[in-house]
C-alpha cells in the first residue's frame, strides 16, 4: 500500500475501433512527421514533373553554383547538375534503400521469430544460435563487408541491409511470440482443439505484429542513414545515379568552395530519418494498449 | 560467481567460431575468381587450374574452411593481393589506430552522456531537460559521415582551429599534441551519436531509480544529498547504463570505420574501405574477422561487468 | 507548548496536484505527541494517515505539497526549516519505519551498510565504528548471526527480517520520536506480533515517543496510548485508547469498531461493514464528509462542517450529532 496518493486523470472513454488511429493523431509530432514523409515520398515519385532539370544534365558553365542561382533553387553540384533534381531523383534511391530492406527483413525476421517462439526446442536453438552469430558483428561493419564482397549496386545495398537486419527483427519477434505463448488464452485455444497454424494466425501474429511495426518504422529511419553511408562509400549505386549518400560524397571534394553540395543532401537524410523516428514513437504510443493515453 | 563467469566465457567460443564461419562464407560469395585476380585475365585456363590446386581452392568447402581456420590461428591471414604483403602486418598497426579512435570516442561519449543524462534526469521537465531531449533526438538521426564533414567545414576549413584530416601533420613533429589535435574531430564525430543514446539511457535509468521506494527511505534517514544520490540513485541506475554503454562500443566500432574514411584516419576502417575498393579480398577478410572478434570480446566484458554491479545476477 | 509535548502538529494541510482539480489528502489535522507515549493514527486506506506522517518530516514528493499548518518540534516549525536543518532532524531525532520492507531497502547495498549510513550521516565517527554499531543494532533487533549477516544483501532476507533491518536503521541514532507507518501490514500474521513487540521494547528502552500509523484496531489496542481516528483527510475523533474503545462518540469510530472488533460494550456482536465507500477527495462532500455513509446523519450535517469539540482533556470529536446528543442529554 503506497502512502502517496496519485492524481490520475481518468482516461476518456473511447470506442474500440479507430481508437488507435485517434491515439496516433493526438501525437502532433508524429502527424507532422507523417505529413513530411508523405510529401517527400510523393515528391520523389513525381520527380519528373516537379523538376525543371534532369538529374544527369550537366552544365559545365554553372558548376557548383550557389543556392539561389536563377534556374537552380538549391544550386548545382560539381558537374553543374541541378541540386533539386538530384535530390528528388536521389530520394527515390535513398528511400528505397531504407524502406525495402527493412520490409523484407521484417517479414523474414517475423517468420523466423514466430517459428522459433512457437516451435521452441531444437528449432528455436538453431535459429537463435545462428542469429547470435550475426549479432556478433556491428551493423555497419557487416553491411560494408557484405556489400564490399559483392559487386556494387543498389541490389547489393538492399541485400546487405536486409541480411543485417534479420537478426534484430527476428529476436524481437521471438521475444514477443514467447510473451504471447505464455498467455492463458493460448492454452484455452489449444484445449479447444485449435491447430498450431490457426493459433499462429489468430492469436500470435496480430499481437506480434504491433511491436514489429513500431520497431520496423524506427529501423527504417536508421537504415536510411546506414544505406546512405554505404552509398557514401561507393558501395551502393554507381555514378551518375543520384543518391543522397553519394551526393554527400560528391560534395566532399568541393567542401570548401561549395559546401551546399554536401550540406543539402545531408539535411534531407536527417529530416527523413527524424520523421521516421517521430512516426515510430507515435505508433508505439498508439499501438501499445498499456500506454494508450498520450504520454507527457 | 566465478563459475558463472566461466560459463559465460565458454559460451563465447562457439560464437567466435560462428564469426569465423561467417567471414569465411562472406568471401566465398564474392564474385570474381581468385586465380584470375592473381594471374590476370590473360592467363591460360591451365595455369589458373594449377594455381587453384596449389591454393587448395578445388577442395570441398568445409576442408577449405578448416585449412583457413588453422592458418588464421597461427596468425597467417593470407597475403594482400594489392601489396603482396602479409595481411597480418597490414592489419595490426591499423588496429591500434582504430583502437585509439574508438577508445577516445567512447571516452568522449561517456564524458558527454553521463553528466548530461544525470542533470536532465534531476531537472526533469525543465528547459535544460527538454532541449537535451530534442538535441539527442536530432543527433540520433544524423548521418555520422555527414556530421563529420560539417564539423570539418566549420572547425577546419572556416575557423581553421583544427586540421582537416589525417593522424599527424605531414610536416609536423608527430608528437602527442599533434596527435591529439588530429584526434579531436574524428573522435567527436564518432562519439556524438552514441553520446545521444547514452544520454537518453542515463536519463531514463536515473528517473526510474529516483522513483524507487528506497530512495524515500534514504531521505528519511537524513542522508546528505550527495551521499543519497551516489549510494541510492546512481548505483542503482548503473546496470542498464553500463549495458548500453557496452553496446555502444559496437556502434562506435562501426561509426569509427566510417569516420576514418571521412578523416583519412589510418585505421582498420580506411583499410577496409581501400581494400574493398581495390577488391583485395584477403585484406577484407582479415579486417572483418578481427573487428568481429573484438566486438564479441567487448560484449563479454560488458556482460561480466554487469554481473559485478548487480549482486542479484550472481545467483545465476 | 507544554513540557511533555515533543511534537505539536497544528492544522496540517497537504495537497496533491494543482490547486484546481487536485486533492487535499491532509485537511487540517492537529495533534500533540507526548513524551514517552504512543499515539496511533487510525483510518481506512486513503484517509490521509500516511500522508500526515510523511508531511511531518517533509517527505511529500511532487506533485504533492504541504500547504498549510505548523509542525512544531523543539520550538522550531519543521515546515519552515531549511533543507539542512530538517536533514539533521530526519533519522537522528525523528526516525521513520516504512511499511513495505520488500522495496524499502536498496537491493544493491549490503544491509549492514544501510544501517551504518544513518549513523554516519549524523555522527562524526569512523566507518568501522559505525559498522560495529550496526552489527550490535542487528543483534538488538533479533537478527541471528549478525556479524556475518551484516554483509548480506536484502534479497537474502525474508520480509520480517527486512523489517527488523529497517527498524534498526530507523533507531540507529536513538531518535526521540519514532514514526511507524503500517509497520506490520505487509507481514505474515505470525511475524506481526513479534515486530510489534520489538517496537514496543525499543520504545521503552529509548524512552521515545511513537507515532503509529495503522488501519488495524488490534494493533491500536495493543500499542497505543492515544488514538486519532481519521476519515477523508480529517480527524473525526481523538481520545486516549481506553476511552476510544469503550466510549466512542463519533459514528465513524463506532462503525469502525463494529466492523472490525465484533465487540461492543463488552458484548459480542456480528461484524457489520460500513455501507458505501470513502469519498473522492478531489470533490469531497460538503459539510461532514462522513455524512453520506452515516447512520445518524441529518440534513444539517451536510450543510455545515462539524466543529471539533473538546469533551475532556483527552477526548475531542468532530460531529454535530454527537455534540448535540451530549448537550441535550
Amino acid at each position: 500500500m503506497d502512502a502517496t496518493v496519485r492524481v490520475v486523470a481518468a482516461p476518456p472513454q473511447r470506442p474500440r475501433r479507430g481508437w488507435r488511429l485517434a491515439a496516433f493523431v493526438r501525437d502532433r509530432a508524429a502527424v507532422a512527421a507523417s505529413v513530411l514523409l508523405g510529401l517527400v515520398v510523393l515528391a520523389s515519385i513525381a520527380a519528373p514533373w516537379l523538376s525543371a532539370h534532369g538529374p544527369y544534365e550537366a552544365d559545365n558553365l554553372l558548376r557548383y553554383a550557389p543556392p539561389g542561382t536563377p534556374g537552380h533553387l538549391l544550386g548545382t553540384d560539381q558537374q553543374g547538375r541541378d541540386e533539386v533534381a538530384r535530390l528528388l531523383w536521389g530520394g527515390r534511391v535513398s528511400l528505397m534503400v531504407g524502406i525495402v530492406p527493412t520490409l523484407c527483413a521484417s517479414a523474414i525476421g517475423l517468420a523466423l521469430g514466430m517459428l522459433a517462439g512457437m516451435l521452441s526446442g531444437f528449432v528455436d536453438q538453431v535459429i537463435m544460435r545462428t542469429l547470435d552469430v550475426l549479432f556478433a558483428f556491428p551493423i555497419v561493419l557487416f553491411a560494408i563487408a557484405f556489400a564490399g564482397a559483392m559487386t556494387p549496386g543498389i541490389g547489393t545495398e538492399i541485400l546487405a541491409i536486409t541480411v543485417v537486419l534479420i537478426p534484430y527483427v527476428g529476436r524481437l519477434a521471438r521475444t514477443a511470440t514467447l510473451g504471447v505463448m505464455a498467455m492463458p488464452f493460448i492454452e484455452a485455444a489449444r484445449a479447444a482443439g485449435g491447430s498450431p497454424l490457426a493459433i499462429a494466425r489468430r492469436y500470435v501474429f496480430p499481437n506480434v505484429l504491433s511491436p514489429i511495426i513500431v520497431y520496423a518504422t524506427t529501423l527504417m529511419g536508421l537504415m536510411i542513414v546506414v544505406g546512405s553511408g554505404l552509398s557514401f562509400l561507393g558501395l551502393g549505386v554507381q555514378p551518375p545515379t543520384a543518391d543522397w549518400g553519394a551526393m554527400v560524397a560528391d560534395g566532399r571534394v568541393v567542401l570548401r568552395r561549395a559546401p551546399h553540395v554536401t550540406i543539402i543532401p545531408g539535411i534531407a537524410i536527417l529530416a527523413v530519418s527524424l520523421a521516421f523516428n517521430f512516426i515510430g514513437d507515435g505508433l508505439r504510443d498508439a499501438l501499445d494498449p498499456r500506454t494508450g493515453r498520450r504520454a507527457g | 560467481m566465478s563459475r558463472f563467469l566461466l560459463s559465460r566465457l565458454l559460451a563465447v567460443i562457439p560464437v567466435m567460431f560462428g564469426v569465423s564461419v561467417v567471414v569465411f562464407l562472406l568471401m566465398q560469395i564474392a564474385p570474381g575468381d581468385v586465380a584470375t585476380a592473381l594471374l590476370g585475365p590473360q592467363a591460360t585456363e591451365q595455369a589458373k587450374q594449377e594455381l587453384r590446386h596449389t591454393l587448395g581452392l578445388d577442395k570441398p568447402l568445409p576442408v577449405q574452411y578448416g585449412r583457413w581456420l588453422a592458418r588464421t590461428g597461427e596468425g597467417d591471414l593470407g597475403v594482400s593481393i594489392a601489396t603482396q604483403r602479409p595481411v597480418a602486418s597490414l592489419v595490426l598497426p591499423r588496429f591500434l589506430n582504430t583502437l585509439l579512435l574508438t577508445v577516445a570516442s567512447l571516452f568522449l561519449a561517456i564524458l558527454i552522456g553521463y553528466p548530461t543524462g544525470l542533470f536532465a534526469a534531476l531537472r526533469a521537465q525543465t528547459v535544460f531537460d527538454r532541449s537535451t531531449t530534442g538535441l539527442t533526438l536530432l543527433l540520433g538521426s544524423t548521418p555520422p559521415f555527414w556530421l563529420g564533414l560539417i564539423l570539418v567545414l566549420l572547425f577546419a576549413l572556416r575557423l581553421r582551429w583544427l586540421p582537416v584530416s589525417g593522424m599527424y601533420d605531414m610536416a609536423g613533429d608527430g608528437g602527442l599534441a599533434d596527435l591529439l589535435r588530429h584526434l579531436i574531430l574524428p573522435a567527436v564525430t564518432t562519439a556524438l551519436g552514441p553520446a545521444a543514446i547514452i544520454t537518453r539511457m542515463v536519463r531514463s535509468s536515473v528517473r526510474e531509480a529516483l522513483a524507487k521506494p528506497h530512495v524515500r527511505v534514504a531521505r528519511a534517514k537524513g542522508l546528505a544529498r550527495r551521499t543519497l544520490l551516489r549510494r541510492h540513485v546512481i548505483l542503482n541506475a548503473l546496470p542498464p547504463v553500463v549495458t548500453i554503454t557496452g553496446l555502444q562500443l559496437g556502434y562506435l566500432l562501426g561509426g569509427a570505420l566510417l569516420t576514418e574514411v571521412v578523416f583519412d584516419w589510418p585505421g582498420l576502417g580506411s583499410l577496409l574501405y581501400d581494400s574493398i575498393t581495390a577488391r583485395d579480398l584477403p585484406v577484407v577478410q582479415g579486417t572483418t574477422l578481427l573487428v568481429g572478434l573484438c566486438f564479441v570480446l567487448v560484449n563479454i566484458i560488458v556482460d561480466m561487468l554487469n554481473v559485478v554491479l548487480d549482486p542479484r545476477l550472481q545467483e545465476g | 507548548m507544554s513540557d511533555d509535548v515533543v511534537l505539536d502538529v497544528r492544522n496540517l494541510r497537504t495537497r496533491f496536484g494543482p490547486r484546481l482539480g487536485g486533492l487535499v489528502a491532509v485537511d487540517g489535522v492537529s495533534f500533540a505527541l507526548r513524551r514517552g507515549r504512543t499515539t496511533a493514527l487510525v483510518g481506512e486506506s486513503g484517509s490521509g494517515k500516511s500522508a500526515t506522517a510523511l508531511s511531518v518530516l517533509g517527505l511529500i514528493d511532487p506533485p504533492g505539497e504541504v500547504v498549510g499548518g505548523e509542525v512544531l518540534y523543539r520550538g522550531r516549525d519543521l515546515r519552515h526549516a531549511d533543507e539542512r536543518e530538517i536533514r539533521r532532524v530526519r533519522g537522528a531525532r525523528i526516525g521513520i519505519v516504512f511499511q513495505d520492507p520488500l522495496s524499502s531497502l536498496n537491493p544493491a547495498l549490503p544491509i549492514g551498510s544501510q544501517i551504518a549510513e544513518t549513523i554516519l550521516a549524523h555522527e562524526a565517527i569512523g566507518r568501522a565504528e559505525a559498522m560495529a554499531r550496526a552489527v550490535r543494532l542487528l543483534e538488538r533487533v533479533g537478527v541471528a548471526d549478525a556479524p556475518r549477516r551484516a554483509a548480506d544483501y536484502p534479497h537474502h532476507f525474508s520480509g520480517g527480517m527486512r523489517q527488523r533491518v529497517l527498524i534498526a536503521a530507523a533507531i540507529a541514532c536513538r531518535p526521540e520520536i519514532i514514526i511507524a507507518d503500517e509497520p506490520t501490514t505487509a507481514l505474515d500474521v505470525t511475524v506481526q506480533a513479534k515486530i510489534l513487540r520489538l517496537l514496543y521494547d525499543l520504545q521503552q528502552e529509548m524512552a521515545a515517543s511513537m507515532l503509529l500509523i495503522t488501519h488495524d484496531l488490534g494493533v491500536v489496542a495493543a500499542m497505543a496510548d492515544d488514538v486519532l481516528v481519521m476519515y477523508a483527510g480529517q480527524v473525526v475523533e481523538q481520545a486516549d485508547v481506553d476511552t476510544l474503545f469503550h466510549q466512542p462518540r463519533h459514528p465513524y469510530t463506532r462503525a469502525l469498531l463494529a466492523c472490525m472488533m465484533g465487540v461492543e460494550d463488552d458484548r459480542a456482536v456480528p461484524l457489520t461493514p460500513i455501507a458505501g465507500s470513502p469519498p473522492d477527495l478531489r470533490d469531497p462532500p460538503p459539510g461532514c464528509r462522513f455524512a453520506p455513509r452515516c447512520p445518524a446523519a441529518e440534513a444539517a450535517c451536510s450543510a455545515w462542517a462539524p466543529v471539533a469539540l473538546r469533551l475532556t482533556d483527552n477526548h475531542v470529536i468532530a460531529c454535530r450529532r454527537a455534540t448535540e446528543a451530549l448537550v441535550d442529554g
